[in-house]
């Protein structure tokens, strides 16, 4: 569907160049939510910005849907542009328009004839569940309805891909999930292809397919998400990764649970996928002679299922400690010995 | 009661200044808006960085629009004289003072629009360009319009320098209320009738200001 080969992008600056994108190569499918995360200055918004060439690369070629994108002439990029809709952090809406007239002005750039706006306008207000507030102006909604308004505007000419750089980065958390859940679900609707730039791991976890972690303007990292948080290759990756379940990465706040006992046992339960069976520490508390008790842990939803990371401290005779572990395995799920140090 | 305060000023007179007054202002108000906006948009598009960015046309248009705006209002009317008779037939009346009014103030209200221009969120533009706009589309339906009120405001401004602008065309026979003040009042000492123009004319401030405001309060969605 989009195919970036070898893309660059370089600033000229007084007495340096900044490799604001340097040699980026990706294969992004149809119907697919991409996520493109790395740190402020990673190059992010360069790079999402340079696939519909509102900046122009410095090398490298973009494909968008066939199309050869970085040999467009001048009228054709502004046609093919309309078929690929774009959402930003402060929405940037026209202000001195209504609701109604923002998302219709799309389709008057697409010279469409005002009676033949009305239907499209009114279904996609419909679609972001904006309906009565048509006649508002953007300085009478909250954030989330703007960024309603705003991926409403990017859909109006059904356009194949939606780029969305930090959409959700200006609201709160809550309306962060409303927004992300209308993007899975127009993502569905429409088999819309969505590459999503963001610097929070949360929004990768939610909603993207496949993520690409960004560093210095290259990419360090590309998997599908669920592989990507379970088997974190690079540095930058693993402090991301991090973002989300902190206590399962900081040791530390285990310490205190951690001795020499040999009666006191704690074990890190891996779940991946559909492995996260609910009742399984209360079967093993009931199976076998064991205290089981719950220290810390997280189960994150992906869109490709869900995955996570439990610690419990086992308390109880040393064999029976042990053939309970040994169930525990059994039962497919991962088992790891959390040694002292 | 006014007879005995205003002996010197004669109604007719009054209303007849006032007039030409009006007309001077409106008709150069409308040619200050039409070149102001056109210089003041080249200003701004070729700005660095802008959609028809470039070094050449920015710095031509920079220096003719600073150099008129140097010039004291009152050389330039004598430094047009020639200019004028060849367009209007006359030098007399307030038609001939149109040219150097709107001379005059077209480059002060050019500086306004490249303001308000300016003040137009990036970010927006770059989302016409998303959608794939042309820069016409940009121009007329993203820049004007989201820079109305203060486009409306620098007006505003304009037209009451224009005012001032008339009073002083006066002096070397344009007419209007500032010619009154001066032949009728000043030349022959009658202070009332000075007195009586200067009100005309801070009322007539008054509803342009007024006026200006308004609209320019009703248009603003921010
Ligand atoms: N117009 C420009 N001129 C010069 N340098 C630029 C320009 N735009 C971006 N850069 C540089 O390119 C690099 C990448 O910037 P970019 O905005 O793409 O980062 P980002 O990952 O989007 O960061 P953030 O999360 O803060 O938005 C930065 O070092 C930035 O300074
Ligand atoms: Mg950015």
């Amino acid at each position: 569907m989009i195919s970036i080969k070898h893309l660059s992008k370089q600033y000229r600056m007084k007495d340096q160049i900044v490799h604001a994108v340097n040699d980026v190569s990706l294969e992004i499918k149809k119907g697919e939510i991409f996520g493109v995360i790395g740190y402020s200055g990673a190059g992010k918004s360069t790079f999402v910005r340079l696939i519909n060439r509102l900046e122009e690369p410095t090398s490298g070629d973009v494909y968008v849907d066939r199309h050869h994108f970085t040999k467009l002439g001048k009228n054709e990029l502004r046609e093919k542009r309309q078929k690929i809709g774009m959402i930003f952090q402060h929405f940037n809406l026209l202000w001195s328009r209504t609701v109604y007239e923002n998302i219709a002005f799309p389709l008057e750039i697409a010279g469409i004839k005002k009676k033949d706006q009305q239907e499209k306008v009114n279904e996609l207000i419909e679609l972001v569940g904006l309906k009565g507030r048509e006649n508002s102006y953007p300085s009478q909604l909250s954030g989330g309805q703007k960024q309603r308004v705003g991926i409403a505007r990017a859909l109006a000419n059904d356009p194949e891909v939606l780029l969305c750089d930090e959409a959700t980065s200006a609201l709160d958390p809550e309306t962060t999930d409303d927004i992300l859940e209308l993007l899975v679900s127009i993502n569905k609707k429409l088999n819309l292809t969505i590459i999503l730039i963001t610097h929070e791991m949360h929004v990768i976890q939610k909603i993207c397919h496949r993520v690409a972690v960004m560093e210095q303007g290259e990419i360090v990292e590309v998997g599908d998400v669920l592989e990507v948080f379970i088997n974190p290759k690079e540095k930058t990756t693993k402090r991301f990764v991090k973002q989300l379940s902190p206590l399962e990465h900081d040791p530390n706040r285990l310490k205190e649970f951690l001795t020499d006992d040999e009666n006191k046992e704690v074990i890190k339960l891996h779940f991946v996928g559909g492995t996260a069976r609910r009742s399984l520490i209360s079967e093993v508390a009931k199976k076998f002679d064991v205290y089981a008790n719950i220290l810390q842990g997280s189960i994150s939803q992906t869109q490709e299922g869900s995955y996570g990371t439990l610690f419990v401290e086992l308390d109880g005779n040393r064999s029976e400690i042990e053939e309970a572990i040994q169930y525990v395995r059994e039962s497919g799920v991962e088992v790891e010995v959390v040694e002292h140090v | 009661m006014f007879e005995e305060l205003f002996p010197n000023v004669v109604m007719d007179d009054m209303w007849t200044a006032t007039y030409e007054t009006l007309y001077m202002t409106i008709i150069s108000v409308i040619g200050t808006f039409i070149i102001g906006l056109f210089l003041g948009l080249v200003l701004y598009l070729t700005d660095q960085g802008n959609l028809w960015s470039n070094r050449w046309i920015n710095g031509i248009t920079a220096i003719v629009v600073n150099v008129f705006r140097a010039i004291p209002f009152i050389i330039l009317i004598l430094l047009l004289f020639p200019f004028t008779d060849f367009l209007m037939g006359t030098i007399r009346g307030p038609k001939a003072a149109l040219p150097a009014l709107i001379i005059g103030s077209a480059p002060f209200y050019a500086r306004l629009v490249e303001i308000a221009l300016k003040e137009v969120d990036k970010g927006v533009i770059e989302a016409a360009k998303s959608m794939g706009a042309k820069t016409k589309t940009i121009i007329f339906k993203v820049l004007l319009p989201e820079s109305k009120p203060a486009l409306v405001s620098g007006l505003t401004v304009t037209a009451i320098a224009l005012i001032g602008y008339t009073a002083m065309a006066g002096v070397i026979g344009a007419g209007g209320l500032g010619d009154l003040a001066y032949m009728k009042g000043f030349q022959r000492r009658d202070n009332d009738v000075v007195f009586a123009c200067t009100v005309f004319i801070v009322v007539i401030v008054f509803i342009f200001q007024f006026i200006g405001d308004f609209a320019s309060k009703k248009m603003d969605k921010r």
